[in-house]
């Protein structure tokens, strides 16, 4: 499965030696307690949601009353009127995690490889990276808003130099939520980039140069696959809950109604019109994307170690 | 119930439509008695339902002198030390001990919070709470409300007649207005000046001058912000004849347009305030006790507070109190205390919204004579007769307004 990826050296399972019966009953009572987690708290709210998801809505008692049916129709509705939030969901997710791929990937090749001769520097540098969640998520992103706000020195220096029209802003623009959603998440990429990095071998590089491949040569063939699991267990790590982020796409942070994205949707039909069955459609929907592609996307990038 | 209807025909229409809301109420109840398997269903379900009515929690108050009340922030007068001065002599006067809570951010997820334990008549942790007007109807209408006893409110009598007689609670026994709103246009004087070259703005219509695009907000509440623009098309908003659904589409599909045409850039709730503030809007459909404070916290008259000749939306937060909230007497003496004309202009002067107490204005005058004649707190007969009260929305309808509303929120 595609959590495989998030653990790193994959593989440790398959190495235990075969237990003997009475060890395998013992490991099925450690189990045990994982085991009721998971049906408490993982699998009866997803059979409730689904159940919601499914519902329909009776009015007649003058407020809304809904019922447990069996209303296909709730998803058909859903996709068809909310689709371009749906698609804009990913289209923005997907950005967002490359962006934060390219920002990160020298970075953390740089904190990893080349600061290991200075490791009060390597650690100063991590803790940088970590700093800014010292800070309330929310509070960030709303500093940003501040920054690029329509009456900033930045917004009206872009106006100057044309690179803006008088009457055009940044606040409420996709570029602006792309923006808000690669920084919020860049962490989340950086450092599993960095664990892995971390422990690449310098003499494999060398021998690349010893074999007479240039450094691009190197970089391509022995570098990037050596970091592969980094790239996906940071990739997921980013995509995942960016897809699902009503924050930074909020008119009250960075977006406008222009970018509303899927968790805005499903905020606004739980908390502000009561429609449960739409907001629990949609939810299905978001959880269902992300497992189909997560799934392909480790099938297809994923070593034999990943998965 | 068995009274003959009044002469005047908008008396006629709200008390209709008082008993058309008790008709409703009555037959889905028994409706809903019909299958225990229905009922069993509906109880479990999230929307909530009305399942049995509910009674009354035994009250008390005689044995417990303490009340909790849940209100919204800045909705109190407050000295240096954090204290509430008009609470402290309600407590020193009654020996009620008052324990105030800001536990209202928005109508919609405060009921969200609560819902649950309303709909079984349960205790939600307060004995009052200050939902506003459309909410507290939606807690009457469902039976979730204790009725007040006036007798123990002889102060009642000072309520302001604009507040009198609403469809869902016509003697005012169950939502007793806290403090009246009303919605308007706050510009901010100088860069109105500078964009447009007028002084002020003289109608809705000026909210939609070219010079303006993309400076201008609006209230994510759905009654204010589309209640102006249905006002400003000539509907009645207090009416169901004249607000169909109709007319109201045709203010969202208008809204709509305004919003994709990039002419309104911000809809808000509370937070609107920081975009006049700095400079993203420069004028927006607000609520007037927020331009008061604008200006105070601007240390000038810098913002202007214009209400549309074609009529502005007014609204209450209302003392209500649960089924399920053991002190009611104590809570029928709290209001009393705030229905005291010298009280209530001592409060007014600190949230600065319109005071629904009769009397309150001459007993201002002693406090501070500038205050007295603040329209936005003691508006004029003149002024409030352009005041109307969004009309109460049935099930289906609120369902479909809110979800429409919101739609262009998200731009769907």
């Amino acid at each position: 499965m595609a959590f495989a990826a998030f653990s790193h050296g994959g593989g440790g399972a398959k190495q235990a030696a075969p237990a003997s019966k009475g060890n395998g009953r013992v490991a099925l009572l450690l189990l045990l307690p994982g085991l009721l987690y998971l049906a408490i708290f993982f699998i009866a709210p997803l059979f409730s949601l689904i159940a919601t998801s499914l519902q329909t809505m009776d009015i007649s008692s003058g407020f809304p009353v809904y019922n447990y049916g069996f209303e296909v129709a709730n998803y058909v509705n859903v996709v068809s009127q909310y689709g371009p939030q749906i698609f804009r969901s990913f289209f923005y997710a997907l950005i967002a995690t490359v962006a934060a791929l390219i920002i990160s990937y020298p970075l953390a090749y740089f904190i990893g490889v080349k600061a290991r001769r200075w490791p009060l520097m390597q650690g100063l540098m991590l803790t940088l990276v970590i700093a800014p969640f010292f800070i309330s998520f929310l509070l960030r992103t709303f500093a940003w808003k501040q920054i690029f706000s329509n009456e900033s020195w930045i917004v009206g220096a872009l106006q100057s130099i044309g690179f803006l029209t008088p009457d055009q802003y940044l606040v409420g623009t996709p570029f602006m939520v792309i923006f808000g959603l690669t920084y919020n998440f860049i962490p989340f990429m950086t450092l599993p980039l960095y664990t892995t990095l971390e422990r690449l071998d310098v003499r494999y590089l060398e021998a690349g140069a010893d074999l007479y491949a240039n450094p691009r040569k190197t970089f391509m063939k022995v570098t990037l696959p050596l970091s592969m699991p980094g790239i996906v267990s940071g990739t997921l790590l980013t995509f995942i809950p960016i897809a699902g982020d009503y924050v930074n796409a909020s008119g009250l942070f960075l977006g406008s109604t222009e970018t509303s994205m899927l968790g805005n949707v499903v905020e606004s039909k739980f908390l502000k019109s009561y429609e449960y069955p739409t907001a629990s459609a949609l939810s299905v929907i978001l959880m269902g994307a992300i497992l189909l592609l997560v799934t392909l996307y480790v099938r297809k990038s994923g070593t034999d170690d990943l998965l | 119930m068995n009274k003959p209807l009044p002469e005047d025909p908008m008396m006629r229409d709200l008390i209709k439509m008082a008993r058309r809301h008790q008709m409703t109420r009555r037959a889905a109840l028994a409706g809903a008695g019909a299958t225990a398997a229905t009922l069993a269903l509906a109880a479990c379900a999230p929307g909530g339902s009305t399942g049995e009515a509910l009674t009354p929690a035994a009250d008390l108050s005689d044995s417990e002198k303490t009340l909790i009340w849940h209100n919204w922030s800045l909705y109190m007068d407050e000295d240096d030390n954090g204290k509430y001065p008009t609470l402290e002599k309600f407590t020193a006067q009654t020996g009620i001990e008052v324990e105030y809570k800001i536990e209202i951010d928005d109508n919609d997820s405060y009921f969200s919070k609560v819902q649950k334990q309303l709909a079984k008549g349960q205790d939600i942790g307060a004995d009052v709470a200050c939902p506003t007007e459309w909410m507290a109807a939606r807690w009457v209408n469902l039976g979730y409300t204790q009725q007040f006893d006036l007798a123990n409110i002889p102060n009642h009598k000072n309520l302001a007649p604009a507040y009198n007689n609403p469809a869902y609670d016509p003697d005012r026994s169950r939502a007793i207005p806290y403090q009246g709103i009303l919605a308007g246009i706050t510009y901010n004087k100088a860069e109105y000046k500078k964009a447009t070259g007028k002084d002020s703005p003289t109608s809705l219509e000026d909210l939609w001058d070219p010079a303006l695009k993309g400076r201008v907000g609006v209230l994510s509440e759905m009654r204010d912000t589309i209640g102006l623009i249905l006002l400003a098309n000539g509907i009645d908003i207090t009416s169901e004849s004249s607000l169909t659904e109709d007319a109201f589409m045709n203010a969202i599909d208008f809204f709509a347009g305004k919003v994709a045409d990039g002419q309104i850039s911000k809809i808000k709730g509370n937070s609107y305030s920081e975009d006049l503030e700095n400079g993203d809007t420069i004028a927006a459909i607000a609520w007037s006790g927020d331009t008061v404070q604008l200006n105070l916290s601007a240390e000038t008259e810098k913002y202007g507070f214009f209400i549309p000749e074609s009529g502005t939306t007014i609204s209450a937060d209302c003392f209500v109190t649960p089924m399920g909230a053991t002190h009611k007497r104590n809570v029928e003496e709290l209001i009393n205390y705030y229905y005291d004309p010298k009280v209530a202009a001592e409060l007014a002067a600190w949230v600065n919204y319109v005071t629904p107490v009769v009397g309150a204005q001459e007993e201002a005058v002693k406090i501070d004579p500038a205050l007295a004649e603040n329209q936005l707190i003691f508006p004029s007969e003149d002024f409030m007769k352009n005041a109307h009260g969004f009309r109460s929305l049935t099930g289906e309808e609120s369902v479909k307004f809110s979800k429409a509303f919101q739609d262009v929120m998200l731009g769907a």
